[in-house]
């Protein structure tokens, strides 16, 4: 019997020939934990007295989620993982070295890995047809102590993407559209595959945001096959070498397939507090913001950051709108700035962000008033999410956001293009 | 083991940050989080909830950010079992992990109230309704989850274990 691209990995990393509903343990190749999450897993590795870890050159700490530090219990928090990393030999990416997530796909993770960590959005490198998923501090501590993991091989959800995305629509829609359709709990255990031609034309960074968004639908994991693309987005890094071919079999078993044709999609948003409350932009067209945030592991990649300048530019940022623009990491960031993305941002009204986690996590860094209305690239609008119960979060592409930035209101990308 | 306590209902989707909103993240001290739990949803919880009770929601139950926070807040806050029509995957498995014990049973769900008297009965698979006196079925752990759970989580387990083996 054929296997999907998930049960090919874990095969490949258990030693065993694992399909769907197995159980195995598997080699882990690459764990990380974050600022959020990592005390916490520090604390757990200390409770079990592990001081030496089995692959400390791919075992990851992250300082983004609230980096430089806010508040004196988190810098405490943070001189945890500093002193943790340097004992056990780890490696430590620093305040301003950007998210986890956009770190992990730049300089960690290849295809055919198996990545765990400790933050939720860790599918986001299954793009590069890798398993990654995330799991909570203790799991990712007993990863990190032993190399290894214990899963349940997920069945799979087969997304067969066709058709030419219309101008103004973009891989975030597409992933907004999959989520209303399929619900939050839609793919519940399961990995979904994202496949079509459509797919297969976009650039990684779109791919990377379709896997990133793959937890919103309760998904273990993303994960799309490496091909040309993936390995055109390596050797760019300097990782000709890290390339692998992932396929899953023609006779493959999929729990379903799921066709999805795109080119009559529209711009869409997610309305406040959940991420499946999906509504075309002309359903809420004219909705009053306070704020816009282009930026995330979901959305805040060189890519992003283009479209949003190329409809700011020109422009001015709407007076009652406060724009906030955080590149995903410090790559993307040298790299806007060489093209004069941030010159843009700055001149027509925009606060630029250190790379991080920042706004959307709501531990600092634009944090909502009572009341106001934020409209966001990233991945989650739950209530609270940025900061403040009381505030109100929509979720939509980078042009969307750049265009309502502009009008000071919930805006339809296309009339900017 | 048995549980017993008042139920608490809330209904789908109730996400981690609400359980345990990010800003509160700068511990791990059960108490302290405990102290905040689920306040952005509820905020009278944490004044009426009692040691014994019981958590019941509809489907999609912890989704969201993997902060193993969640399930020690819940735990901290005196609650002995969650009891929903479907858990979202990572909140799963740190419940376990945390010994928080969670049970899926929609008819159970369908079948209390807020303010109903529930006791869940491990051993024999049953969640009672006690204000209604109706007995719900629901499938009892593998031996080893029940076994992390009665330890205390995951870590106690392992420990156990290490020290069996020596």
């Amino acid at each position: 019997m054929g296997k999907t691209v998930s049960e090919k990995i874990l095969s490949a990393k258990s030693g065993q020939d694992a399909h769907a509903g197995d159980i195995v343990i598997a080699k882990v190749d690459v764990v990380m934990a974050q600022d959020g999450t990592g005390p916490l897993t520090v604390q757990k590795l200390e409770e079990l007295g592990v001081e030496k870890l089995p692959n400390p050159r791919r075992t990851v700490f992250f300082i983004d989620h609230a980096a430089p530090s806010p508040r004196k219990e988190l810098s405490n928090a943070h001189r945890i993982l500093r002193e943790f990393a340097k004992r056990a030999g780890a490696q430590l990416s620093e305040a301003g070295e950007g998210v986890c997530h956009q770190r992990l796909l730049e300089s960690h993770v290849k295809p055919g890995d198996i990545v765990v960590g400790a933050d939720s959005h860790t599918c986001t490198s299954g793009a590069l047809g890798a398993f990654a998923t995330g799991m909570g501090s203790t799991d990712v501590a007993i990863a990190m102590a032993s190399g290894k993991t214990w899963f349940r091989v997920p069945e799979t959800l087969k997304m067969e993407i066709t058709g030419q995305l219309p101008y103004g629509v973009y891989a975030k829609d597409v992933i907004l559209h999959i989520i209303g359709l399929i619900g939050s709990d839609g793919a519940t255990y399961k990995a979904l595959e994202f496949t079509g031609d459509t797919v297969r034309a976009m650039s990684m960074s779109d791919r990377f945001t379709l896997c990133n968004m793959a937890v919103e639908a309760g998904a273990k994991t993303g994960l799309v096959e490496s091909d040309e693309v993936t390995r055109a987005f390596l050797k760019e890094r300097e990782r000709t070498w890290d390339f692998e071919e992932i396929k899953s079999d023609e006779d493959a078993e999929y729990e379903r397939s799921i066709q999805i044709n795109v080119s009559g999609l529209e711009p869409l948003v997610a309305t406040p507090h959940m991420v499946d409350n999906i509504k075309p932009v002309s359903k809420v067209e004219g909705t009053s913001i306070d704020q816009v945030f282009i930026g995330t592991c979901t959305n805040g990649r060189i890519e992003d950051l283009r479209v949003a300048a190329n409809i700011l530019k020109g422009n001015r940022c709407h007076p009652k709108v406060r724009l906030l623009v955080c590149p995903a990491s410090k790559g993307v960031y040298l790299q806007a700035l060489d093209e004069g993305l941030i010159e843009v941002f700055i001149e027509m009204g925009g606060v630029v962000l250190n790379p991080g986690c920042g706004a959307c996590v709501g531990v600092h860094q634009g944090i909502l008033a009572d009341g106001e209305v934020c409209l966001a690239t990233q991945n989650r609008n739950f209530r609270g999410r940025m900061g403040n119960p009381e505030g109100f979060i929509y979720l939509a592409s980078p042009a969307t956001a750049a265009a309502s930035a502009i009008e000071g209101k919930i805006t339809d990308p296309r009339e900017y293009l | 083991m048995i549980y017993q306590g008042r139920a608490h209902k809330y209904g789908r989707d109730v996400d981690t940050d609400v359980i345990i909103p990010a800003r509160y993240l700068t511990t791990s001290d059960p108490d302290q989080l405990a102290g905040h739990c689920l306040e952005d949803l509820d905020p009278g919880f944490v004044s009426r909830v009692k040691l014994g009770d019981v958590l019941i929601a509809e489907e999609n139950f912890g989704c969201g950010s993997s902060r193993e926070h969640a399930p020690i807040a819940i735990k901290g806050a005196g609650v002995s079992c969650v009891i929903a029509k479907s858990f979202a995957r990572i909140f799963y498995r740190n419940a376990i992990n945390m010994g928080l014990p969670i049970y899926e049973c929609p008819e159970a769900v369908n079948g209390i109230d807020a303010g109903d008297d529930v006791r869940v009965d491990t051993e024999k698979g049953e969640i009672t309704n006690l204000t209604r006196g109706v007995v719900f079925k629901i499938t009892p752990f593998p031996p080893f989850v029940r076994e992390i759970i009665e330890s205390g989580g995951l870590i106690n387990y392992v420990r156990a274990k290490l020290k069996v083996e020596g």
